[in-house]
């Protein structure tokens, strides 16, 4: 039983989190450091950071200006990022829960038990009912040997991550739409375009490197488009603002391409030759006017036309959208919807044109390329395809038909918990309880859990529930490569070793493996076999990294995948010359009428829920939660709320609201500002318990990519009285 | 600097707190414009007054200005505490520091820039609100112009640092006036973008 066994506060008071705000040995030290040439543990653009390292400690950072992509620049999170070491939270042993918390444990003890309860949930109840769930912030060789762990040591098709809850929609309608999942332009296009769209996407906030590429763009005579339910700081002074109705993104994307047609700003000739399915796709966007797309979306008739007026006409131009557009239940069609206003315009495949969606997490894209998704094979195979199941079941010698077929994804995995199917789990790097919709639901899955293990280097919220904790290890204690945003794979550099008794997560990945009888098949002495391994079963598959090795990727400063050949000197540009990923080269256009999300307001419930980040937290905050100058800056929650609304309500800033859906509600201090639709209210989402906005999201899923709708749900909000204090 | 491009995520604060000189205080502030009406931030780094007021006023003569141009922060045996420096600066860049009994302010990382370093500010910044460079490089690089006279009533003020600000600018007025109650120029309300119903 994974019920909490200790009071939380008690639990808080043991394992955090804590604020960390100085260096080990505090900030007057002066110490000889070496530095170690890295990357950020953050976002997915990954910007290139040295690491200040003294007697096997991380102690401060230095820019490193050398690196293409961030050129020294560094957001507050990656300026502070070296404060989650030496943290006086870090776990340093193996623990096991007992009835008041946890206790230490030896290795031997804390495996053999996790092992134990596999054998015995998978003998009761099938190989099925143990599920495994990683996470996108891992290498690339974590990732791949989670995928074969989850396969050939513990046989179960339950393998998914926690790149369900973010680039998901994006990566299948690339798919669709291109027969290949990766940003198609380097991030070095967006400041060669004249037209750039930022569609749901807080690039200032979430991406703040990227800021700088944008503002270049300007400099260059672009002009840009921004469309989000929030001025956002990207947003504040674009050249267009377009503050949508949340969930009404794919009708605007119909209704600009409806103005495009109309005015013939439509490239027929690249359309003919390179693309297929237009004819549909112009039937469906007939009927969206700008005065019917205004009455959908909520932006004016004459901002559409604008922004096609900007848009239609321009020489080169960049697309770029991020969770924004992706986190709804029509996250696919949302991106496809966006996809067509770039295949009809030709611009796609040449230096400063093109798109790309902006992945979210420290390896958004390499995570979801190795197998560790449920429906995926490594080289971004599909598990489905008999031609792709044998290749890998060649590659790692085990038969076709012991190879699992398709599993649940991550809120599915949840579900299936919930309703008995799935009786035992194993977690690495992902902190479900704050990060899944409706936390309630996610707390009972986790509690009526009969084994729950999870492998972390902080005690996250969910972990407090686990039987068996496995103390693994920080991004700077693993060597390893991750694939940015750009699709461009790059170096992480060991810079300190796992402290106490914690291990290197594929360590103790291997070690369960071999408690599981499959020692053959992990037979890794260190992290460039894994490498070694996942490039040559990438070989021939959609994300090739065939080519690459870990001298190759550091001497060019990272390798843009395709890189088929070790001559081969990687692809930053997909699509040159109009050649696609489909068997017939030709890209996609798709056809979808607008939906309403799953969620929508009516008189019980009669305001948008909008959630996201905010520039100084991280994903759950299991790291960022416990760096004192980060907390600082933000401390928590605040619900965004326009004077408009606020005034009907009765509430002023620093009031505290009661935020309530359908499913939970929470009370966070409000902040009213004109930078947000009156219709709508946006909490960011990084924080637990009574704070956390997913106690309030909806876990409605996108049929396709099975990402929830964090975007938009309906909710009431109340000013909550002040207590009478007693005297 | 640009505080049109700023957008607000204090990594130049942050990184401040990572000096050498000064670890664990940040030497530089940034602030909310106004965050109700706008999300326009603005960074506050020292401009580097060519006759700085700070200096001027200090009754220690703890504030010395180096060849360069660079006004250094407040020498600990000297500061008295007595924040003249706060009070006389044109740009809000001295902060009395009360932990310490001293002031401290921005010396544009005399640490880093003498040995050919940019300012650690500058280095991190992501959206280079923040940039440090010759005037004549940025001139080419952007369509804003630097700018650093800037008009205080009947005082001039030049500095070493550079406001960007719209082509074909000299110099920038400030009058009091437009600092008081209901002088604000109107900010962009959603609302005035936006369809919505009630």
């Amino acid at each position: 039983m994974a019920i909490l066994s200790a009071d939380e506060n008690k639990l808080i008071e043991r394992y955090g989190p804590h604020l960390n705000y100085e260096p080990p040995g505090g900030w007057d030290e002066q110490r000889e450091c070496s530095l170690v040439k890295t990357h950020c543990c953050f976002c997915g653009v990954q910007c290139g950071i040295q690491l200040k390292v003294h007697d096997n400690k991380v102690v401060g950072f230095e820019p490193w200006e050398e690196f293409p992509v961030n050129r020294g620049m560094l957001c507050p999170k990656g300026v502070k990022r070296y404060l989650q070491n030496e943290h006086p939270d870090r776990i340093l042993s193996p623990l096991i829960r007992t009835r008041d918390g946890f206790r230490e444990a030896t290795w031997d003890e804390a495996l053999n038990v996790t092992v134990e309860a596999i054998r015995r949930i998978q003998s009761k109840y099938g190989r099925d009912a143990f599920a495994m769930l990683g996470g996108a912030s891992m290498t690339n060789e974590k990732a791949y040997l989670i995928g074969k762990f989850a396969r050939i040591a513990l046989g179960t098709a339950n393998i998914d991550y926690n790149g369900r809850l973010c680039m998901v929609s994006a990566g299948a309608a690339n798919k669709m739409a291109f027969g290949v999942d990766r940003a198609a332009n380097p991030w070095s296009d967006i400041p060669l375009a004249k037209a750039v769209i930022i569609s749901g996407a807080n690039i200032g906030e979430c991406f703040p490197i990227l800021t700088d590429y944008v503002w270049r763009a300007r400099d260059n005579g672009a002009k840009i488009i921004v469309i989000d339910p929030r001025m956002t700081p990207i947003a504040r002074t674009a050249d267009l603002f377009l503050p949508v109705r949340p969930g009404r993104d794919s009708a605007l994307a119909n209704g600009i391409l409806h103005v495009m047609i109309e005015r013939g700003w439509i490239d027929h000739d690249f359309i003919e030759k390179h693309t297929a399915d237009f004819d549909r796709v112009v039937e469906t966007v007939a009927r969206y006017t700008p005065a019917l797309t205004e009455s959908i979306t909520g932006v004016p008739a004459a901002s559409i036309i604008r922004a096609a007026e900007i848009w239609g006409p321009a020489e080169t131009s960049m697309m770029l959208h991020a969770r924004g557009i992706e986190h709804h239940t029509k996250g696919v069609e949302n991106c496809l919807t966006y996809i067509n206003l770039v295949l009809a315009s030709g611009r796609i495949g040449k230096p400063g044109s093109g798109y790309g969606t902006i992945t979210g997490q420290g390896n958004g894209q390499g995570g979801r390329e190795h197998g560790q998704r449920c429906n995926q094979l490594p080289g971004a195979r599909d598990i489905e395809n008999p031609e792709h199941r044998r290749f890998i079941a060649d590659f790692w010698r085990i038969p076709e038909e012991s190879l699992p077929r398709t599993g649940l994804t991550s809120c599915e995995v949840f579900d299936a918990i919930e309703a008995g199917k799935i009786r035992g789990l194993l977690s690495i790097s992902f902190n479900p309880l704050v990060s899944i919709p409706d936390a309630s639901r996610t707390r009972a899955a986790l509690e009526k859990l009969e084994f729950y293990g999870c492998i972390d280097f902080f005690m996250s919220e969910s972990a407090r529930h686990a039987d068996v904790f496995l103390a693994g290890s920080l991004q700077e204690e693993d060597e390893g490569t991750v694939t940015t945003g750009e699709g461009r794979c790059v170096r992480l550099k060991q810079s300190v070793t796992p402290p106490g008794n914690a291990r290197v997560d594929w360590k103790i990945l291997t070690d369960l493996a071999a408690r599981l009888g499959r020692s053959e098949h992990f037979p890794y002495a260190i992290s460039d076999d894994i490498f070694r391994e996942l490039a040559a079963a990438s070989k021939g598959g959609s994300a090739d990294y065939s080519g690459m090795t870990y001298a190759k990727i550091e001497e060019n400063m990272g390798i843009f995948w395709p890189c088929p050949s070790l001559k081969h000197p990687g692809t930053p540009r997909l699509f040159e010359g109009g050649r696609f990923h489909h068997a017939d080269g030709k890209a996609r256009f798709h056809a979808f009428e607008y939906r309403p999300p799953a969620e929508d307001i009516d008189a019980e419930y009669p305001l948008f829920l909008t959630t996201g980040r905010v520039v100084s937290q991280y994903l759950s905050g299991n790291q960022t939660r416990r760096i004192g100058p980060l907390v600082d800056q933000y401390p928590e929650p605040l619900c965004e709320m326009h004077p408009l609304l606020a005034k009907k309500l009765g509430i002023a800033t620093g009031d505290t609201v009661r935020v309530q859906t359908r499913r939970g509600d929470i009370e966070v201090p409000a902040q009213v500002v004109r930078t947000i639709r009156p219709d709508t209210i946006f909490v960011p989402y990084h924080w637990p318990g009574r704070k956390s906005a997913n106690l309030l999201t909806n876990r409605a899923l996108d049929p396709i990519s099975k990402i929830p709708e964090y975007k938009v749900c309906a909710c009431r909000v109340e000013r909550v009285a002040p207590k009478a204090v007693t005297l | 600097m640009d505080p049109s491009r700023c957008i607000g995520c204090k990594a130049c604060i942050q990184a401040c707190s990572e000096c050498d000189t000064h670890r664990g205080r940040a030497m530089i502030h940034l602030e909310f414009v106004d965050r109700a009406a706008s999300t326009q931030t603005a960074p506050v780094v020292c401009m580097h007054c060519e006759d700085p007021a700070c200096a001027r006023v200090c009754p220690a003569d703890a504030i010395k200005q180096t060849e360069d141009g660079i006004v250094h922060s407040s020498l600990k045996p000297r500061c008295i505490g007595c924040s003249n420096c706060v009070l006389a600066c044109p740009f809000g860049v001295p902060h009395y520091v009360a932990a310490i009994d001293q002031m401290m302010k921005c010396d544009m990382c005399f640490d880093r820039t003498s040995i050919g370093k940019k300012p650690m500010c500058a280095t991190v910044c992501p959206s280079q609100a923040l940039y440090y460079g010759p005037p004549d490089e940025i001139r080419r690089m952007r369509v804003e112009t630097p700018v650093n006279e800037f008009r205080f009533g009947h005082q001039t003020v030049r500095t070493k640092v550079r406001l960007m600000t719209s082509p074909d600018t000299d110099h920038l007025d400030f009058d009091i006036m437009s600092f008081m109650p209901g002088a604000d120029e109107p900010v962009p309300d959603v609302t005035e973008l936006v369809a919505w119903e009630d």
